[in-house]
């Protein structure tokens, strides 16, 4: 016990340390002259030419106000939101960031924004001005605009009939006449407002999907498709443009980083195709801790001067009128062009409402491409967007349940006090010292595990809407097992959903201990040479960070470019569209999961056999058993104390195994692969923010899997030592 | 003649298994920052162009050490914590023992997306966030409900008879514990060790949301940076993604030789 409680002071003291220098370093010196200067903290998700742009804009307003020192923090891109909105609310968050005006709308309606004083030389000052008050400056206009190459489209289309001729002119083997990313929505979304579809029915802002105008662009669209690259990524789109592979492409100002050395100018899009148009902005915390200097930077970089360098080092689009008097932006055809296009595009809903948009447009783009009639995807759509969108429940009181919860508490202590009688056998010296060895492992789990689990149970009784929660008893609950919206065989239902994850979780479990112990097997012969090696080179995939290989075994999985699509053609085999069925899409999912994980379950049956004494093989051997024999009733039977751990860990982990499905398949085809993980994952961050609604999902969860360990209590109890 | 053919088939297997890999490498030494396709994943042109800009970042070799000391000491942070409770439900029986064994079964079945908000305001309120110790704190409790299984699985089966016959020596139970017990748990302890190397080393999203600077950030978190909202620099990251799988193989590759050879049964006949 004293040994374990000093180890763990000197680890705390050694983490300690590193982290004390480290602020010290990171603190600013005070100057000789004048009082320390004031700290301004700002956080952004910038890279490349933006980030240097953005640098040289502070060191601009350093120059200014020597008396403020601005510290900037990158932050990388798929932590940056959830990390605001953590942090917003704390005395840990910045006093500035940059974000486009979709997401910091959402931040301004829950308060945690400062108002800010407007300024009439801002492009798009609308986007963040809610209710008449400003809440963030705009930095630079997004939008995305036609990219043609002009070797093979020296004059850019001016209509929709030419933009269709010229990409059908210039597709032959292994070229297309278009590359975008045409089932995203973002990009899809020119077509619509072109077509002069809208998303919403107004009054009351209720998404309205199936309308003809949509009708008509994902036809128009699809009609395409025969001079399109299909399964479209950024990383496709860019490889086949940059190799003169594709005409034109549709894409925004990040791309032209990507293009290497191909002669291209940007165009605006053929009349009468409209995109969306994202205002990025900077915005202040309401918690700023120095909120005048705050403003007054929040000023200067939306300002002409910190314009014009962000255009100029930065590339970026700035947003900021009088700085397109300065020749070198004027002169720039690509600023120009991209200018011209954001005074032609729509500025992207940030209501709440939008959340619910996204997924049900995806889905439904991603279903026309492979063939289902555009009227039937809309409905489709349309159906999800209402699922998604769901009203508020009524208001309960939280007393029947309080009152409930107590009585269950004083239950479980009661059945807690009296189960263990027949172990109190032992002497008291004995509880007393076991006490002692759990006790460090017991207090840090209580307070770093149970503390945020109770969170997130009694969070599923709750309703979130616009920053505030509402106490809504059971009824997420009973929405989620009622399959409120969905008939229970569709995918978006949660019994199909919890079926697929079971069989999700078979399957892989299956193949990850099957592989494993094979390999372990294999590799424990003691007499086997270059086992060190072998062992080494079969770790590879759980030590190469799964964020990449998920995507790369995405990337094998391409129908028209990836390995597995050539491989067939060399066997002689027709590729198939992984994606676009259950089965297939469900497969590689699975290989890729598999690849992950036989690793480490070699890993741990390797372990597992080394507590096995060579003795009993000996024994065996002498009775004449078989080496099947031996496997079955010297290997298995001991192996499965060590095993059998591993093994349910193994199916809570791939129960919620969230990477794989989210980077592979996507939920693809119409979210049938998705699992309830990635369906919790969805509620929270992708629809409309339902907190409440993801934490019953995940509360679900955690009953499906405490269910799934009592039916395997019985296996752990026939571990116990006898 | 039973041997070749087994080289030849774990050979194969390899080569299977390595071939995605093969594809980080061939996006690594690329010039450009794509995504490859095709069959045959290396580059006409190789250069080494992309590790030399990862290394000559400033931060770089302060956000591997920070990686370094975050993954060194949730593993010896994690172990310290498991191998005592291990043992205690291993050997002794005491009441909330089966209720605490389901419960750190528990704590794997509730979805990690939903903690990071609560365990944000957690660590505000304990005073470790934007520090490497909040940071160690969480992986090792993160890591501790599968070493403890592990590790008593793994109790369970050496013989107990063992520690009664060094007990009757006039051992002490913490010297039964350290002397005898852990030497012969090398093989679960070289397991859960790298496991929880591996609860650290490779992951962003938490220290990304609990660091506050960038001089504190661990190498994920910077790898992660590469990824952004419309595109993403592939050759960067596959560069960076294989810089950062070096050290865990060679925390395997020294821990490995501790998964040779069984525990002996001699022990307890003779």
């Amino acid at each position: 016990m004293i040994a374990a409680l000093l180890l763990i002071a000197a680890t705390a003291t050694a983490t300690a340390t590193p982290t004390a220098t480290a602020t010290a370093t990171a603190s600013p010196k005070p100057q000789a002259y004048a009082a320390p200067p004031r700290r301004l903290v700002l956080w952004h998700s910038y890279r490349a030419a933006e980030e240097a742009g953005l640098l040289a804009s502070i060191a601009l307003f350093e120059q200014r106000h020597p008396d403020i020192k601005v510290e900037l923090l990158a932050i990388p891109y798929d932590a940056f939101p959830s990390k605001l909105t953590a942090a917003l609310p704390t005395d840990h968050g910045p006093d500035l960031f940059v974000f486009a005006h979709e997401r910091a709308a959402g931040w301004a309606r829950d308060g945690r924004l400062a108002p800010l004083a407007g300024d009439a030389d801002l492009l798009g000052i609308e986007a963040m001005t809610i209710d008449g008050v400003v809440q963030g400056l705009p930095l630079a206009l997004k939008s995305v605009a036609l990219y043609h190459n002009r070797r093979l489209v020296p004059r850019p289309p001016a209509t929709l009939a030419e933009l269709a001729a010229i990409a059908r002119a210039n597709t032959r083997a292994g070229t297309y006449g278009l590359a975008y990313q045409f089932t995203d929505f973002y990009y899809h979304a020119a077509f619509l407002n072109g077509f002069g579809g809208a998303l919403f029915e107004e009054p009351g802002h209720r998404p309205r999907l199936a309308t003809p105008e949509a009708e008509r662009a994902l036809a128009f669209v699809r009609d395409l498709r025969g001079a399109m690259p299909e399964e479209p990524t950024s990383t496709l789109v860019a490889a086949l443009f940059r190799e003169g592979r594709a005409a034109m492409a549709i894409n925004g100002p990040w791309f032209a980083g990507e293009l290497g050395g191909v002669d291209y100018a940007v165009a605006l899009l053929p009349a009468p195709l409209r995109p969306f148009l994202s205002v990025e902005c900077v915005l202040v915390s309401r918690r700023a801790r120095q909120p005048a200097a705050a403003a007054s930077l929040a000023s200067f970089l939306a300002g002409r001067e910190s314009a014009v360098a962000r255009a100029v080092e930065g590339r970026q689009v700035v947003a900021t009128r009088s700085a397109y008097d300065d020749p070198r932006l004027r002169g720039d055809g690509f600023l120009m062009a991209f200018r011209a296009q954001a005074e032609r595009a729509v500025l992207t809903d940030s209501s709440p409402q939008m959340a619910a948009v996204w997924e049900p447009q995806k889905r439904a783009l991603v279903a026309v491409m492979s063939g289902v009639d555009p009227a039937e995807a809309l409905a489709q759509a349309q159906r999800r967007a209402v699922a998604v969108s769901r009203p508020a429940p009524a208001t309960r009181s939280a007393w029947p349940y309080a009152v409930a919860a107590a009585l269950v508490a004083v239950a479980a202590v009661v059945a807690l006090r009296r189960a263990p009688r027949r172990a109190e056998r032992q002497p008291a010296g004995t509880v007393a010292r076991a006490y002692a060895y759990v006790a460090p492992a017991a207090a840090s789990l209580l307070v770093l595990v149970f503390v945020p689990f109770a969170f997130g149970v009694g969070l599923s009784f709750f309703h979130h809407a616009g920053g505030r929660f509402t106490f809504v008893g059971l009824q997420n609950f009973a929405d989620i097992l009622g399959s409120r919206d969905y008939r229970l065989s569709e995918p978006m239902s949660f019994w199909f959903t919890l079926a697929v994850t079971l069989l999700w979780t078979v399957v892989n479990v299956a193949l990850h201990v099957g592989i494993g112990l094979a390999l372990a097997l294999l590799l424990r012969d003691p007499l086997l040479r270059f086992k060190g090696v072998y062992r080494v080179l079969l770790i590879v995939p759980w030590a190469v960070p799964n964020y990449i290989t998920a995507l790369l075994w995405k990337g094998m999985f391409h129908k028209q470019f990836g390995a597995v699509s050539h491989l067939l053609i060399a066997l002689g085999i027709e590729p198939v569209g992984w994606f676009t069925h259950f089965s297939t899409a469900f497969a590689a999912n699975v290989v890729t999961n598999t690849w992950l994980g036989f690793p480490f379950m070699m890993v741990v049956a390797l372990g597992a056999l080394q507590s096995i004494p060579h003795e009993l093989y000996e024994a065996a051997q002498v009775d004449g058993a078989s080496r099947w024999d031996q496997f079955v009733h010297v290997t298995l039977p001991l192996l499965k104390p060590s095993l059998l751990p591993a093994v349910i860990l193994g199916s809570v982990w791939t129960f919620n195994m969230f990477n794989v499905i989210y980077l592979v398949s996507g939920g693809e085809p119409g979210g049938a692969t998705d699992i309830l993980v990635s369906e919790a994952y969805r509620w929270a961050f992708q629809r409309n923010e339902a907190y409440g609604f993801a934490a019953a999902y995940s509360t679900l969860i955690f009953l499906v899997l405490l269910g799934y360990s009592a039916l395997t209590r019985r296996a752990a109890r026939e571990m116990e030592p006898a | 003649m039973r041997t070749p053919l087994l080289h030849a088939a774990l050979v194969v297997f390899c080569l299977a298994t390595l071939y995605p890999v093969l594809w980080v490498v061939g996006m690594a030494i690329s010039p450009g920052q794509g995504f490859a396709q095709g069959l045959w994943p290396l580059p006409a042109h190789p250069t080494l162009d992309n590790f030399s800009a990862l290394l000559g970042r400033g931060l770089f070799w302060r956000q591997l050490a920070n990686s370094l000391l975050v993954a060194a000491l949730t593993t010896g942070v994690g172990l310290a914590l498991s191998v005592t409770a291990a043992y205690a439900m291993s050997r002794w029986s005491f009441p909330g023992r089966r209720a605490g064994l389901t419960a750190l079964l528990a704590t794997q079945m509730f979805p990690a997306t939903m903690m990071s908000l609560p365990l944000y305001a957690l660590l505000d309120r304990l005073w470790l966030l934007d520090t490497l110790s909040g940071l160690v704190l969480v992986y090792a409790t993160t890591a501790v409900p599968f070493c403890v299984w592990m590790l008593k699985g793994y109790f369970d089966t050496i013989p107990k008879e063992l520690e009664e016959a060094a007990l009757l020596d006039g051992a002490s139970p913490g010297q039964i514990f350290l002397r005898v017990v852990l030497p012969l748990a090398r093989p679960a302890l070289a397991v859960t060790a790298l496991f929880s190397f591996m609860t650290a080393w490779n992951e962003f999203i938490l220290a990304a949301t609990f660091l506050d600077g960038a001089s504190r950030f661990t190498l994920p978190v910077a790898l992660q940076r590469l990824v952004g909202e419309y595109r993403t620099e592939w050759g960067l990251f596959a560069a960076g993604a294989l810089i950062v799988s070096a050290p865990v193989m060679a925390v395997f590759f020294a821990l490995q030789r501790h998964l040779v050879g069984g525990l002996t049964a001699g022990g307890v006949k003779g």
